[in-house]
């Protein structure tokens, strides 16, 4: 064959593939409309998103998923205060005190957090941390919001300490030079001068962390605990949108209201998890161009 | 430009083919083949009767689907389906519909399903009344020495609100109130018993063949959950789970139900944790 249409067979075979995706997400997203819109021929967005009880498989029947929405938003903050400090902290010490062996050592071994299956974490979670947090707290159960929250910010560390570590190895040798040249000691140059630097990288990975956090499913499925009531504190049991629609859609009649609603709830959700990647992806555009220019 | 449009074309083209192909394939019935749809409850034993009878008659094929006894007996009356898997009777209202299409819906019981309410083993209370249960359950009792027990805070665990064994234990225990929202759902009987079995305050329902050691059965009305009490019918959680047919079963259906009453069918209802009609 001669070489050129082999370019040309070649180039068509990857458009091919990269189109591939572009057409399963479009599938996804339409079918995610489809489904979900029609709840709202039943309740109105606003009952929707702000009422208070989830009663969906009586008669009548409750749509509200605020206690929902915000049992994720509880979560995915506790997990945040867990992974922020200790993955930037992590993230620092790789990029800029580590010995590089240690370096080629941590950082792969904190990325491969990422690849342990989210049920083996629920696991962990329901038999070690769940039961131990009933105890230190002298709860009536160990599935609740903190024990979530625990799990969650370590399956959001490898997220956030990759992508921080990233961006603290971006800034500029320049920078640190100047730094040192002005008489700063180590300590100082990392405080004041490399974190800073970097910090629209260590934003969007926070973001991307919380993208993590509030879309898992699996593990607040086990130790969330469950309960649909507005979170009032951290050692109560609550139940996330994710773990709603996990828990429900295997025997909600397909095309039932109650259907509709938990694909309305995914509805939220896409929105959600969308808006952050947005601004994730927007920050890091911003953090390219400040560091390239 | 022209090559997006048509790009586009393309897209919704193949969008369009993926979604009637599936359509197609659920609506499509054919002929010679028996088609079961309804309760959820039910789909379990349904299936491996359908898996455990096409061993035997290679020659059938059986489908079996789930969708709720509604969905089932709706579809049975419209003539689209073989037999109607329910975990309830049928309603007047269906029968009347039924009738004026010229249906005849006759119900067989092929097993009971029983709920056994399940405390943790150090508990000292060993039986409630049902209005006890359904006053912990919606809210009305907080606490154990409310009911003769310590003063331990009552930890309510549910099932979810779609599962079958919820809808049950709704309508016969609560009478279809609703349950307390700050109940603790879980997604499998599994799970509720390893929630019971954790918490000390804990009360909880599963199937009767969910029970273990590591949680402990009470008394309903001073009746024990088991096998004999349900086939007696003095047990108050216990319901009858049906196939319906339109008229008296034929052919193929009337062997299918003959499998599932006789003992090889009856043992499945075991094994998933129902109790047997016989």
């Amino acid at each position: 064959m001669h070489w050129r249409w082999r370019e040309v067979l070649i180039k068509y075979i990857l458009l091919f593939f990269a189109l591939a995706s572009i057409f399963f997400l479009m599938g996804i997203v339409i079918v995610l409309f489809k489904e979900g819109l029609p709840v709202f021929r039943i309740v109105r967005v606003k009952d929707f998103i702000f009422g208070r009880s989830w009663y969906p498989t009586y008669d009548p029947p409750d749509f509200g998923i605020l206690p929902l929405i915000l049992s994720s938003l509880w979560v995915t903050f506790g997990a945040l205060i867990i992974a922020i400090p200790l993955g930037v902290s992590a993230a620092t010490y790789i990029s800029e005190v580590a010995h590089p062996r240690v370096k080629e050592i941590a950082k792969p071994v904190v990325e491969l957090l990422a690849g342990i299956p989210s049920v083996v974490y629920g696991f962990f979670g329901m038999v070690i941390i769940a039961p131990w947090l009933q105890n230190v707290f002298d709860l009536p159960t160990g599935l609740t919001c903190l024990t979530a929250s625990v799990i969650l910010g370590f399956m959001a560390l490898p997220t956030v300490v990759s992508i921080s570590e990233d961006a603290i190895s971006a800034v500029p040798f320049s920078y640190k030079e100047a730094s040192y040249a002005l008489g700063a000691t180590k300590w100082e140059t990392i405080s004041k001068v490399t974190v800073p630097a970097a910090i629209s990288g260590i934003t969007t990975a926070i973001i991307l962390g919380i993208g993590r956090a509030i879309g898992e499913t699996m593990t607040v499925l086990m130790v969330a605990g469950g309960a649909a009531v507005i979170p009032r504190s951290f050692l109560q049991p609550v139940r996330p949108m994710t773990a709603t629609i996990a828990a429900e859609m295997g025997e909600a009649p397909v095309g039932s209201d109650h259907y509709h609603a938990l694909f309305g709830i995914a509805i939220v959700l896409f929105i959600i998890t969308l808006g952050f990647n947005l601004l994730a992806d927007h920050l890091a555009t911003t953090f390219r161009r400040k560091m390239g220019g | 430009m022209l090559k997006s449009r048509s790009l586009l074309i393309l897209l919704s083209l193949v969008i369009y083919l993926f979604v009637s192909s599936t359509d197609m394939m659920a609506r499509k019935r054919r002929s010679g083949q028996l088609t079961i749809q309804g309760s959820t409850t039910v789909l379990p034993i349904a299936q491996r009767c359908a898996e455990e009878f096409m061993r035997e008659h290679p020659e059938a094929n059986i489908s079996v689907r789930g969708g709720g006894s509604g969905v089932g007996l709706a579809a049975l009356i419209d003539g689209t389906i073989d037999i109607a898997d329910a975990s309830r009777a049928i309603k007047t209202k269906e029968l009347k519909k039924a009738r004026a299409k010229g249906v005849n819906p006759v119900g067989h019981v092929v097993a009971k399903d029983v709920i056994a309410v399940i405390l943790h083993p150090e508990n000292p209370v060993n039986g409630l009344t049902k209005s006890q249960l359904k006053a912990i359950y919606t809210g009305a009792i907080n606490r154990w020495n409310e009911v003769g027990g310590s003063s331990d805070v009552i930890v309510v665990v549910s099932r979810d609100v779609a599962s079958g064994t919820f809808e049950v234990f709704n309508k016969l225990a609560l009478d279809k109130q609703r349950v307390r929202p700050d109940a603790l759902m879980q997604a499998s009987n599994k799970a509720v018993a390893t929630t019971v079995a954790a918490a000390k305050g804990a009360i909880g329902y599963v199937g009767l063949g969910y029970l273990s050691d590591k949680v402990k059965p009470i008394a309903i009305d001073g009746v024990m959950p088991s096998v004999e009490t349900a086939q007696s019918g003095t047990y108050p959680l216990a319901r009858p789970l049906y196939m319906y047919t339109d008229g008296k079963p034929t052919g193929l259906a009337k062997k299918f139900i003959d499998f599932v009453l006789g003992p090889k069918g009856q043992r499945i209802v075991r094994e998933e944790g129902f109790v047997p009609v016989k």
